[in-house]
């Protein structure tokens, strides 16, 4: 994203504090929807990818980007990208560390196009950051997330899904 | 406007053939939504159908756009009659116990897996978005229908008999999965489609791989069941169908 006028600054800042609205902890810049942002005239493109193809949050997402910027006079409209497709990588340090701190375990970096492989890798508690854990089910309360619990501190937890 | 070309016909029919597998399989899961043996698995099943479901949009959205009759994507999903659904037979197979489920999804996954995995490479953008993302999202699916495979295969007398059972009212319609006709057989050529064919090796070794873990062998079929790609379908398919539209028909229009 590289962003020349002030006014497309304006709005990529403001729309990346944008809570998620599944995830309150972490905002959308944390991770890493927002493509672009591009100026028509007085107006703002904002170019999101939603994180999951049937992402039930993908319309909340557009919304509240809309009014977040409508907020501060500046009238944007969303369009949807798939390409190139949403990863957990572009999921900012930041973000991560917001996530554990939620109890949410954070996926692993660099999954790439190796997602089978590193389907397989050991998960870190995001309590107590043992690796003794164990899966109940890779799927969870809402698309992104997959369930888990930790044989040491004996707490269940949520794992961001790597994707 | 330009008249459709040929490849604009074919084009059509491939992302429809896709579409309506995706969405007939979405609602064959959501059937068993608060049905399945544990709460998990009712989550894990919805998260399924949801998955398919946001699959579908993608590709009802694109073949609309390539249609260029106005129709939207509830227009192709909803309006279309029986016949001129596309999806391959296995998907509208009406639902029997849990390990049917989890067979059918295995055959399924581990076909849709490869498929996704070449149409990255696709030269259809949108396409090659769709597949770059649902590779991934099926990557979970096949995890989780492979687990549940080898637990009842390898499980009980009675969970056994069930995924036997299973794999032998299934196995006829595996076939079908890997058929060309002229539709694949241009589309290869023009770099929009994987070709059918060259997805059944890897079909194989992960099919192969689950049944050695689960203890069982391939079932021998004698008549493979195809036709559901020309929209030739058994009666379950307007069952499964009508009940999908039933609020469309009741309300037409209605937006929520």
């Amino acid at each position: 994203m590289v962003i020349t006028s002030t006014l497309a600054a304006d709005a990529a800042r403001l729309a990346a504090e944008v809570p998620d609205p599944e995830l309150p902890h972490v905002t959308l810049g944390d991770l890493g929807v927002i493509r672009d942002v591009v100026e028509h005239g007085d107006r703002v493109e904002v170019v999101v990818t939603p994180t999951y193809t049937a992402c039930p949050a993908t319309e909340m997402i557009c919304g509240q980007i809309v009014e977040t910027l409508a907020e501060h006079h500046i009238t944007a409209e969303v369009t949807l990208t798939l390409s190139p497709p949403w990863s957990t990588d572009w999921i900012t340090d930041r973000g991560r560390e917001r996530l554990r701190q939620a109890g949410i375990a954070p996926p692993p970096s660099g999954v790439g196009d190796d997602l089978e492989v590193v389907l397989d890798l050991p998960v870190a508690c995001p309590r107590c950051g043992s690796h003794r854990t164990r899966r109940h089910s890779d799927f969870g309360a809402t698309a992104c997330k997959s369930m888990y619990s930790c044989e040491a501190c004996r707490e269940p937890f949520e794992r961001f899904k790597p994707i | 406007m330009p008249a459709p070309t040929n490849t604009d016909t074919h084009h059509l029919t491939y992302l429809l053939r896709q579409a309506d597998r995706a969405l007939v399989l979405s609602h064959r899961l959501s059937e068993w939504v608060a049905h399945a043996p544990e709460l998990e698995e009712d989550v894990a099943i919805a998260n399924l159908a949801l998955d398919l479901v946001g699959q579908a949009r993608v590709l009802y959205a694109a073949a609309a756009e390539i249609e260029g009759e106005g129709r939207s994507e509830d227009d192709l999903a909803y309006t279309r009659s029986d016949r001129e659904f596309r999806n391959v037979l296995l998907v509208e197979q009406p639902n029997g116990d849990f390990a049917h489920c989890m067979v059918r999804q295995l055959l399924h996954d581990a076909y849709a897996i490869e498929l996704w995995s070449a149409l990255r490479e696709s030269t259809d953008p949108t396409l090659a978005g769709l597949a770059a993302k649902a590779v991934k999202e099926t990557a979970y699916h096949l995890r989780h229908a492979a687990t549940w495979v080898v637990r009842l295969g390898d499980g009980t007398d009675e969970s056994r008999r069930r995924t036997v059972d299973a794999l032998d009212d299934l196995w006829r319609f595996v076939d079908e999965l890997f058929d060309a006709d002229e539709v694949e057989d241009a589309l290869v050529a023009a770099g929009v489609a994987a070709d059918p064919a060259a997805l059944r090796a890897g079909w194989d070794r992960r099919i192969d791989a689950v049944l050695t873990d689960a203890t069982l062998e391939r079932p021998e079929v004698a008549h493979p069941a195809r036709g559901g790609r020309d929209g030739q379908h058994g009666e379950s398919l307007s069952y499964v169908l009508s009940e999908m539209r039933s609020v469309r028909v009741e309300h037409p229009g209605a937006t929520w």
